[in-house]
């Protein structure tokens, strides 16, 4: 850490951090670590937000920031450093904008790039520890073997709509992220779809332990969260500790390690891309017919319109729906297919049309025959036959 | 004799969203497997084919990880509290795959 030759305060930053300077155990040596310090934030998201604006308020004095992606509205709810006005900017640029607002002391590097098994270590080079604020496995394992590689500390959050997790990884004597969960869940194992959802303040919560423990590590204060993990309910209001130890056997940061280098976390993490299309027939199986938005409209106006099964969730149908579809979840599909005529003509849709080629193929191995899906589900009937219908 | 189960939000829709189960058992192993047995749909979610937990599916017995204590034989109390921790992606929970 930031620890020797720490940086002079000038005036003007004497009085901007007079707040600081006045607890005791913080004192001008915390501001002047803090100052001297480079933190790598990876995404500029619902985490990295807070986690950008509290250190940049706070004087960390180099922020670097990796995210590749555009503000949009869906991010406004959570993503509090960008703003109404940023929407279609790159997020970089809004998040730049808005942190040199706070503190202009500060210096931003962008990386406007994925983070890569072959750029990790390049972008990670340099940098005092990293915060991981990504949304994906295969970013949150190659996070944590590129810290572990380069010997950085990891400051690790993670949230599911009300809950959250929170530890510092990766310190010389601690645990990783491997240690704790030695594999991703294959895809698709729990459906992706509906774990969209996360209540907007939850990541301001979880990004504020995420800074609190960077500050506390620059400048040497406090007991850092590490060999535990803290375990955060919103609707409970319970934080709850567990142990988190050190695997001896673990393969990037154990005795004998087998990964000294950086992997293809795609194929680690089993999947062709974070919005994998609907997985391809496998073979020996028929492939399910797609139906577009626009021609559904005009079958269902027609003399044998299909049945339109819609398998989203009810949360879901109460956003938008389509008229007369019939309404059963995919998760309860199986055991409610008797509420379905095996000779229907029957069009599955959803939200995007992944879940609904998943409920063909299920119909299809129950005996049905007319089944089609709707290709781009209920945003393509937005965008081509209804734009009442609100995106979600 | 029953010991409390938390069962973790993503796994919620498997319990009738129920966040605690009360389950029977003398050890870890025995509650988990009385567990799956009365919510069918949890059994693929927290165990493989060959009945070994998921390596993504962490279980702790109060704050001690059921690893580091002898796994499913780990004996259990009924003031103990069984942990379900499966790991979570969601940074910014941006991404809806569907």
């Amino acid at each position: 850490m930031a620890t020797t030759l720490a940086s002079p305060l000038s005036n003007e930053e004497i009085l901007r951090y007079s707040r600081h300077l006045l607890i005791p155990e913080f004192g001008m040596e915390g501001q002047r670590k803090l100052k001297a310090a480079r933190v790598l934030t990876i995404g500029a998201g619902g985490l990295g937000s807070p986690v950008g604006l509290y250190l940049a308020a706070a004087g960390v004095g180099t922020i670097g920031i990796v995210d590749f992606d555009v503000v949009d509205f869906t991010n406004l709810q959570r993503q509090v450093i960008h703003s109404t006005a940023d929407v279609g900017r790159p997020k970089l640029d809004s998040a730049r904008d808005t942190l040199h607002g706070i503190n202009p002391e500060v210096e931003i590097i962008g990386y406007e790039t994925r983070l890569t098994s072959e750029n990790a270590l390049e972008i990670l080079r340099g940098y005092d520890l990293v915060v991981d604020g990504t949304d994906n496995f295969p970013t949150r394992y190659l996070v944590n073997d590129a810290c572990v590689l380069s010997g950085i500390p990891n400051v690790y959050a993670s949230i599911f709509r009300f809950e959250g997790q929170a530890s510092v990884l990766a310190l010389r004597d601690g645990p990783c992220y491997r240690c704790w969960y030695p594999e991703p869940p294959p895809p698709g194992l729990v459906p992706s779809c509906a774990e969209g959802g996360v209540l907007g303040v939850l990541p301001g919560l979880m990004g504020l332990i995420q800074a609190t423990e960077a500050i506390k590590l620059i400048t040497g204060i406090g007991e850092p969260l590490k060999n535990r993990v803290l375990l955060f309910d919103a609707l409970g209001m319970r934080f709850r500790e567990l142990k988190l130890r050190k695997n001896p056997e673990c393969p990037v940061c154990g005795a004998n390690p087998t990964i000294r280098e950086l992997i293809d976390y795609q194929e680690f993490c089993g999947i062709r891309g974070e919005e994998a299309p609907a997985p391809a027939a496998t073979a020996g199986e028929i492939e399910i017919l797609e139906i577009g938005a626009r021609a559904l409209a005009e079958e269902l106006r027609g003399a044998a319109p299909p049945l339109v099964l819609d398998v989203r969730e009810p949360h879901e149908v109460a956003i938008a729906s389509i008229p007369g579809a019939v309404l059963i979840p995919l998760g309860e599909l199986e055991k409610r297919l008797h509420e379905l005529d095996r000779a229907a003509d029957i069009v599955a849709q959803c939200r995007s049309g992944v879940r609904s080629m998943k409920a063909a193929r299920l119909l299809r191995a129950a005996g049905f025959t007319r089944l089609r899906n709707l290709k781009g589900g209920i945003l393509a009937w937005s965008d081509e036959v209804d734009p009442a219908v609100p995106k979600y | 004799m029953a010991v409390k189960v938390q069962i973790p939000a993503p796994l919620r829709p498997f319990t009738g969203s129920h966040s605690t189960v009360e389950v029977d058992g003398r050890d870890v192993g025995e509650v988990l497997e009385n567990l799956v047995a009365a919510h069918p749909q949890l059994r693929p979610q927290l165990f493989q084919p060959d009945g070994h937990i998921r390596s993504f599916v962490n279980v702790y017995l109060n704050d001690e990880d059921i690893r580091y204590t002898g796994r499913g034989q780990t004996p259990v109390q009924p003031t103990d509290t069984l942990t379900i921790v499966p790991s979570v992606a969601g940074g910014s929970a941006a991404r809806c795959c569907c």
